[in-house]
């Protein structure tokens, strides 16, 4: 896993709330056998059209936003169905980061795992920086995670919330599974318990 | 004394290590793999050079993107047939067991697990699917997992695991005529949001909870993900033992008797706390139908449409009008005004034997109405064999209802089954999210028998009126 230390981006509102993983990367892409490819049809039903032309009006199709790298949204980010194909595809369009005043449980879980950073902050926060995002072309956010910290271009700093295990795995693009191998004479003494 | 909820208890005695710097590690009992989540983290073993730990402890299934048509006939979506293959190969390379396209156990994993006996209390499960939150009706700590996740559990048989917060749900009362599992759980669903649950881990008790069978604990604790929760649990008891008694992998005799007693052990002690709760009357709980693109949005069948004006945040407001607008439904339209195209039965929410039986009454000697396509797909191949043996597929086939195999199907739609663009479809399966049956189509969530009577009438219609 890469890792993940400071990343300074452009910034896209998508102004939804509750966005599930089958909007994120409809069902008829989860056919693939690799972990790659899935970034050209994140959102693909909002972001295309029937005819397949880009969606002029989607948020992510407006040349102002082409190669943001965080995206904001409203509660509930990643809700539904426990697919990691929806943190691959966020990640393989360009995304290191998403800001949310909240996120479902199973894909925030899944976003540590890919290097991808879910920032929970307060619903005003998320707002006013959707607002920022939407009124100043150009808009950009810079994210210090040893800091724990998302920088406003004005300097105003927003501190966020994680765990220490997943700060420490994304720091050093730690893979967890070694992690936990570690310990396999605990795992052992518990299977003969 | 220290008193303990099902879930503090499961939870203890699975830790392999629990320090206060560390994230816990936790064991689990059994891993279910199905053909859509898994390759990847093969692939993922494969490169690092690891094996599997535990294949005694974790079986396979195909159900996501298998055609429910007839078996015998070439699989005509190559991509999807390659995953299966892909399945079959990992399977053998590592010694998994797994029940294929061609097995008479092959089902939905969360059909299955049940009916195997591969599920049991008190037990830690789990598969990467958000809908193995179902296991739980079983007095299990059972949960959905990402690829990662699975390739965790593939070379540890463990996880990394922070501990939920406890949530009961309690349900009092006797459910009405006409009422069922699937109501209870989209009216919990309808009170607490599609975040409602997020963080925790839901208990759910009372007494109209314990008057349910297993299959309609399984339909309860099957949506508990729908409103966000981790997981979704009910108490073992004497209809739990009695549901376990005799299954193929469940324990026998005397071990029988032994995990009873250890089965008793695990319902939450008196005295007992939990961080959140919620009390419903189940007689105040009236036949649900969602109108919106998520679960949450759902409302008496016998309600109306919802006015986004009436929504108390800017933001609700605005999500209400996309769902309207997704759906092609006016505010204030009565429920049982809008007309249906198609009515799916089946997804691991509502495809047992229950469920079908349940239809099958409602269907019995009627016709589905004109330019509807109804089609029931069983759960499992097993629940299929004992509809066949009941005669429950000839009286859907006399009503006009398509009588398929046993997969996911038309729930998310990877298979061949799926909704045109601008089709309404009455389902019993769990998600009506945007082109979630298919690009386009438009869900909306019901019960089985909510479900057949729809397909007789062409519209919504109260089941409680039509039957009697």
């Amino acid at each position: 896993m890469e890792a993940f230390k400071e990343h300074v981006g452009l910034v896209v509102p998508l102004d939804r709330i509750n966005v599930d993983t089958d909007q994120i990367i409809p069902k008829q892409f989860l056919k693939r056998i690799e972990r790659t490819g899935f970034g050209e049809f994140l959102f693909n039903d909002w972001r295309y059209l029937e005819n397949g032309e880009p969606n002029p009006e989607f948020v992510l199709n407006l040349p102002r936003y082409a190669n943001a790298s965080i995206l904001i949204a409203g509660v509930n980010f990643g809700c539904g169905s426990s697919r990691e194909h929806a943190p691959w595809a966020l990640q393989q369009y360009g995304f290191k980061a998403i800001l949310a005043p909240s996120f479902a449980d199973i894909f925030r879980n899944n976003c540590y795992k890919n290097g991808i950073l879910p920032i929970a902050l307060p619903a005003d926060v998320i707002t006013s920086l959707s607002q920022e995002a939407q009124d100043t072309e150009g808009y950009q956010l810079m994210i210090d995670l040893e800091q724990q910290s998302v920088i406003c271009p004005d300097g105003t700093a927003h501190n966020f919330e994680i765990g220490d295990f997943e700060k420490y795995c994304l720091l050093n693009g730690l893979d967890e599974i070694g992690w936990t191998l570690q310990f396999e004479t605990d795992i052992a003494a518990f299977e003969n318990r | 004394m220290k008193t303990q909820t099902m879930y503090e208890k499961i939870w203890e005695a699975h830790l392999v290590r629990a320090s206060a710097d560390e994230v816990p590690i936790l064991y689990i009992d059994t891993h279910l793999v199905h053909e859509v989540t898994s390759p990847q983290a093969f692939e993922g073993l494969r490169l690092n050079n690891r094996k599997v730990r535990r294949p005694d402890l974790t079986f396979a299934t195909m159900d996501h993107n298998v055609p429910t048509t007839d078996r015998s006939l070439p699989i005509t979506d190559l991509i999807a047939a390659k995953q299966m293959e892909t399945l079959a190969e990992n399977c053998a390379e590592f010694d998994i067991p797994l029940y294929d396209i061609d097995s008479p156990e092959q089902g939905i994993v969360h059909v299955i697990g049940p009916e195997l006996g591969i599920t049991q209390p008190g037990k830690t499960l789990v598969c990467g699917d958000s809908h193995t939150s179902t296991h739980g009706a079983l007095g299990a700590l059972a949960f959905g997992i990402g690829t990662s996740e699975i390739e965790h559990v593939l070379a540890t048989q463990c996880l990394l695991q922070q501990k939920s917060d406890t949530f009961e749900i309690r349900i009092d009362g006797t459910l009405p005529y006409g009422v069922t599992a699937k109501d209870i759980i989209l009216s919990i669903i309808g009170h607490i949001g599609i975040d409602g649950g997020n963080g925790a881990v839901v208990e759910y008790t009372g007494s109209a909870i314990r008057a349910l069978s297993i299959e309609e604990r399984m339909t309860v604790c099957n949506m508990s993900i729908e409103a966000g929760a981790r997981a979704g649990m009910i108490a073992p008891d004497d209809t739990t033992y009695e549901y376990m008694a005799g299954k193929r992998f469940a324990p026998k005799g005397e071990e029988f008797d032994a995990a009873v007693e250890h089965w008793k052990e695990l319902p939450t002690d008196e005295g007992a706390t939990y961080d959140r709760t919620l009390q419903l009357n189940a007689a105040d709980i009236a036949p649900q139908v969602t109108w919106g693109t998520n679960p949450g949005m759902v409302t008496d069948v016998t309600g109306r449409v919802p006015d986004p004006a009436d929504m108390a945040t800017a933001d609700e407001k605005t999500a209400t009008e996309h769902a309207l607008a997704y759906m092609d439904l006016k505010p204030g339209t009565p429920i049982t005004d809008i007309p249906i195209d198609r009515v799916f039965i089946g997804s691991c929410t509502n495809s047992r034997i229950s469920d079908l039986r349940a239809a099958a009454e409602v269907a019995k000697g009627r016709k589905v109405a004109e330019n509807i396509n109804a089609m029931v797909v069983p759960g499992s191949q097993a629940v299929k064999r004992q509809a066949e043996a009941e005669g429950l597929d000839q009286i859907f086939r006399d009503a006009g209802f398509e009588w398929r195999e046993a997969g996911c199907s038309m729930c998310l739609g990877m298979n061949p089954d799926t909704l045109m663009p601008g089709q309404r479809c009455a389902s019993t399966s769990n998600r009506n999210f945007e082109g979630r049956q298919g690009k386009g189509g438009r869900t909306h969530l019901v019960s089985p028998q909510m479900a057949a009577a729809t397909a007789v009438t062409g519209h919504f219609i109260d089941i409680r009126e039509f039957s009697s």
